[in-house]
């Protein structure tokens, strides 16, 4: 079984697991009781001055018959008193040494903040982390995402934290914001060791149309909140990425944060240069038990890979993470359908056909009906192969024209059965490797129908 | 002792395809990611063994197919037949919530079916397993080797116990092997799984040898020998015999127990069924659908059911005859067989009379020709050699008395589960007895 032990810039805990700053990690018998499932850390919901909350709190986003694809929240930071909150966060850290215990903070003056670490740091907590990233309610009291939104402010209050903190102090980032590089590079140079991101993404989630309200609504009222939930993981590996690349921010620990479900994404976000992982929505959807697949599944996947820590995973997919200048413009891909587990549904002609590239046809029809159908390219043979499925009968395998395929992925991913169209790389038209950034070293980035405009620019345009 | 015996080609077993095949993982994941993940599942208490079953559904739709296994087999050590054999319909998934909801239930048997094979595929069963303990020292003998004592035998092995294990037949497996009908589960997978779990520790079996009360002949041991010998014993002897209607023309070629009937089926080449037009099955109860819907899908002509009272009294799985009839088995209510008819030592028909309350009553006697039949009546209880065991206490109908927090009988070395002590349940329950027992014999020999 791999090692799944951790070093975050000093704050050690027995697996990247943790719970983010959250309702989760609202209180001690909470955290007590997630460490007893598993979690290897956690992260106090955001300590403060106490804040009042309102009724309703959340609103989900379903898709399909999935349910909280997307979770949208008001609440703000914790409503209980600073020394409740500090006394069960000593009693944690007394019961659960070698767990990792954060405090997350977020106040506004000088003096706050230093009052508030030496509070923190008395309970005996593991590191700090200063929430930059709330992106409602706090934010319009100059807080937050407030902070994170300006680089100059965010590098002050770091250098503060870092004057006054005696453990690892990390900066929780948000989402909203042009370019993360900016409050990123911003941190590095207040001198924290560490960056967690991203915090929840500025969101309004719908509105109820009958009373002509935004959800999740307060009476009559309702405001934005912040979305978080599977929906957000691609920005948040997104983000994370830049930063995890950047020769400025690279050297600093990363806690990986938005969508995080089960032990693959995690693994996601450790590949792309993650030291430890926080979960919030999962947790609020199903409990903290769903970190018993997460160790367990991270586990075997190291072993399978015949990797004997976590540490061995970290940043491993951060060299093939590349800018589209530097892709290789000869390789191709073609769809294949497997006629073993086609279901003979159609959802692939359909896509490519107003979607994509108009190369996948239908068996059966005569030549005006692919023409009729929208096909401008029609192969000679257009081979008629039953679908094999159980009551398929009639229903012919969709044909695929290598001709007009781009190798797109859209089939791929609308087909309902896993496993059927498959995407195979068959020989480049270029003939070698070539990129973008090549042509353009060369001088030769510009293709057949260029604007006239642009042929002139070049100095291109024949008289 | 390995390898295990692999059942010879040319059995009736296998023109049988699969009711439930198995799933591709596209398959199983979709099915998993429609599971709710319930807590307080109703699932897990139907379970007799208690599995985890939203834990390692979730798992399945994680892609963590291993987990899913390690899961199963830490509650339900046979778990990959049971995945096959169970019941699931009155069970797991007939207390999933969708029902409640008017949705089809989630396929637990074949989630747990793929997480298993899937698993068991490329992985040995102890990599799966908690570690095995250091050698003990101590030997249990079993009785029998149907699911009770392959189960304890796994379990006891882990825990760094010697386990040997006495079976009459040449083929090992009890009714999981002989006895599951062939769409559900082969025999051969049955003895498959067995392999397995032997491997998981220091497992005997010896094939061929009876235990006896009293003075043991020749493929022989006696009761006392076990004691004597042995820290412990665990009976695990399963049904006897088919029982019988003594009737005249009873004996004569074409009248068979209907589980002896189904072993044939499963194991013996030389059974053949190309003469038999129309087969008759008496009896009501799930052996008695299951040999009904075995001889229709073997091609019989005609399959019917002959049973004592109406369908409302019979005692199978609702699901199990609505599937019989489905393709094609006729159910014959309110009738029994009151002789059997024969020429030079064959059958050729039976007497039949109207029932009431299920009895045979006066008016309405018929013959009807026929070339088979099954009786499906019950099986005779254990056994003229449970009374070696001094102490060991026997129902009225037979099955062996034991405490059921601790499946300890009367005798206080001899521990017993499975049909033998429940009078014929399911191999989930014969896992649960077992399990029960093991705690309690590792208690027992540790207190030691």
């Amino acid at each position: 079984m791999a090692d799944l032990s951790i070093d975050f810039c000093g704050i050690k805990s027995p697996n990247p697991f943790w719970l983010a700053s959250a309702p989760p990690a609202n209180s001690g018998p909470q955290v007590m009781r997630a460490f007893d499932a598993g979690w290897g850390g956690a992260v106090w919901k955001t300590l403060g001055d106490p804040v009042t909350n309102v009724t309703s709190r959340f609103w989900a986003n379903d898709y399909g018959n999935t349910r909280m694809m997307g979770l949208n929240n008001i609440e703000l930071i914790t409503d209980r008193p600073l020394e409740v909150n500090l006394k069960e966060m000593y009693e944690v850290k007394k019961r659960y040494p070698k767990h990792a215990l954060i405090a997350s903070l977020m106040v506004e003056t000088r003096e706050n903040w230093k009052e508030i670490i030496k509070k923190a740091e008395d309970t005996g907590a593991d590191g700090l982390e200063l929430n930059f990233g709330c992106p409602h309610g706090m934010c319009e009291r100059g807080m937050g995402s407030a902070v994170g939104q300006e680089p100059k402010v965010l590098e002050e209050i770091t250098r503060w934290a870092m004057e006054y903190a005696k453990t690892p102090v990390i900066i929780k980032l948000t989402p909203n914001t042009g370019d993360i590089n900016e409050p990123g590079e911003a941190a590095a140079r207040g001198g924290a060791p560490a960056i967690s991101l991203i915090n929840t993404v500025k969101s309004l989630l719908g509105v109820d149309l009958d009373r002509y309200v935004p959800n999740p609504r307060v009476g009559n009222k309702s405001t934005n909140g912040g979305y978080c939930g599977p929906a957000v993981k691609p920005i948040a590996l997104f983000m994370m990425s830049q930063l995890t690349k950047n020769p400025l921010t690279k050297h600093m620990a990363y806690s990986g944060i938005g969508g995080i479900s089960n032990w693959r994404d995690a693994a996601e976000f450790i590949a792309l240069g993650a030291t430890s992982v926080q979960v919030c929505t999962a947790v609020m959807h199903y409990g903290y038990r769903i970190v018993e697949d997460m160790i367990e599944g991270l586990s075997d996947y190291l072993d399978s890979k015949g990797m004997k820590s976590v540490n061995e995973l970290r940043g491993k997919a951060i060299g093939a993470y590349s800018e589209w200048g530097d892709l290789d413009l000869n390789y191709n891909l073609k769809a294949r359908i497997n006629p073993e587990s086609c279901i003979g549904c159609n959802l692939c002609q359909v896509a490519c056909m107003d979607g994509a590239h108009q190369c996948i046809l239908i068996p059966g029809r005569t030549h005006e009906e692919h023409v009729k159908a929208g096909h401008t390219h029609i192969p000679d043979v257009i081979p008629e192969v039953p679908v094999k499925a159980a009551g398929a009968i009639g229903r012919f395998l969709p044909v695929i024209d290598d001709v007009e395929c781009v190798g797109c992925n859209l089939c791929h991913l609308v087909c309902p059965v896993p496993g059927t169209i498959s995407m195979v790389e068959v020989p480049g038209t270029i003939g070698k490797s070539e990129t973008w950034n090549d042509r353009v070293a060369q001088g030769r980035d510009i293709n057949p129908g260029s604007m006239e405009s642009t042929l002139k620019k070049r100095g291109l345009l024949a008289k | 002792m390995h390898p295990l015996p692999v059942l010879p080609d040319g059995r009736l077993e296998q023109r049988f395809s699969e009711s439930k095949p198995a799933y591709s993982t596209a398959e199983a994941v979709t099915e998993a990611n429609r599971c709710l993940y319930c807590v307080e599942a109703p699932c897990i208490k139907a379970c007799p063994t208690g599995i985890d079953i939203p834990n390692f559904i979730h798992k399945i739709s994680t892609g963590n197919t291993t987990g899913a296994a390690r899961t199963i087999l830490k509650e339900n050590i046979l778990g990959a037949s049971c995945a096959r054999v169970c019941p699931v319909e009155v069970l797991c998934a007939g207390a999933c919530v969708y029902n409640a909801w008017g949705r089809e239930p989630i396929a637990i048997g074949r989630l747990q079916r793929f997480a298993t094979e899937e698993t068991l595929e490329t992985k040995s069963m102890a990599s799966l397993m908690p570690a095995k303990k250091l050698p003990t020292g101590k030997k249990i003998a079993l009785v029998g080797a149907g699911p009770a004592s392959i189960a304890a035998a796994g379990l006891l092995a882990l825990e760094g116990h010697q386990a040997v294990i006495f079976e009459r037949k040449s083929i090992p497996g009890g009714l999981n092997s002989l006895g599951i009908a062939p769409y559900k589960q082969s025999g051969n997978q049955a003895l498959e799984e067995m392999g397995w779990v032997f491997g998981l520790g220091d497992v005997e079996l010896k094939t061929d040898v009876s235990v006896v009360a009293g003075q043991a002949g020749k493929g022989e041991v006696s009761t006392d020998a076990l004691l004597k010998d042995f820290d412990a014993v665990f009976l695990g002897l399963g049904l006897g015999a088919d029982s019988k209607l003594n009737l005249a023309g009873e004996g004569s070629a074409g009248v068979y127990g209907a589980v002896d009937l189904i072993e044939k089926i499963k194991a013996d080449p030389a059974l053949k069924l190309d003469n038999v037009r129309r087969a008759l099955v008496i009896g009501g109860g799930n052996t008695a659908i299951d040999i009904a819907h075995e001889l229709k899908l073997l091609g019989v002509a005609d399959v019917a059911m002959v049973y004592r009272r109406g369908v409302d009294g019979m005692s199978g799985y609702v699901h199990e005859l609505a599937s019989a009839r489905k393709h094609g088995v006729r159910l014959m209510e309110h009738r029994v067989v009151t002789e059997f008819l024969a020429e030079s030592g064959k059958l050729t028909g039976v007497k039949l009379s109207r029932a009431e309350n299920g009895k045979a009553v006066p008016g309405g006697e018929e013959t009807l020709s026929c070339e088979l039949v099954a009786l499906a009546i019950g099986q005779a209880t254990a056994t003229t050699m449970a009374k070696g065991f001094p102490g060991l206490v026997l129902d009225k109908h037979g099955n062996i008395t034991v405490d059921p927090k601790t499946q300890r009988t009367g005798h206080a070395k001899v521990w017993s589960g499975g049909d033998c002590v429940n009078g014929g349940k399911e191999v989930v329950n014969a896992v649960q007895e077992a399990k029960i027992a093991v705690r309690d014999i590792i208690r027992a020999l540790g207190a030691k």
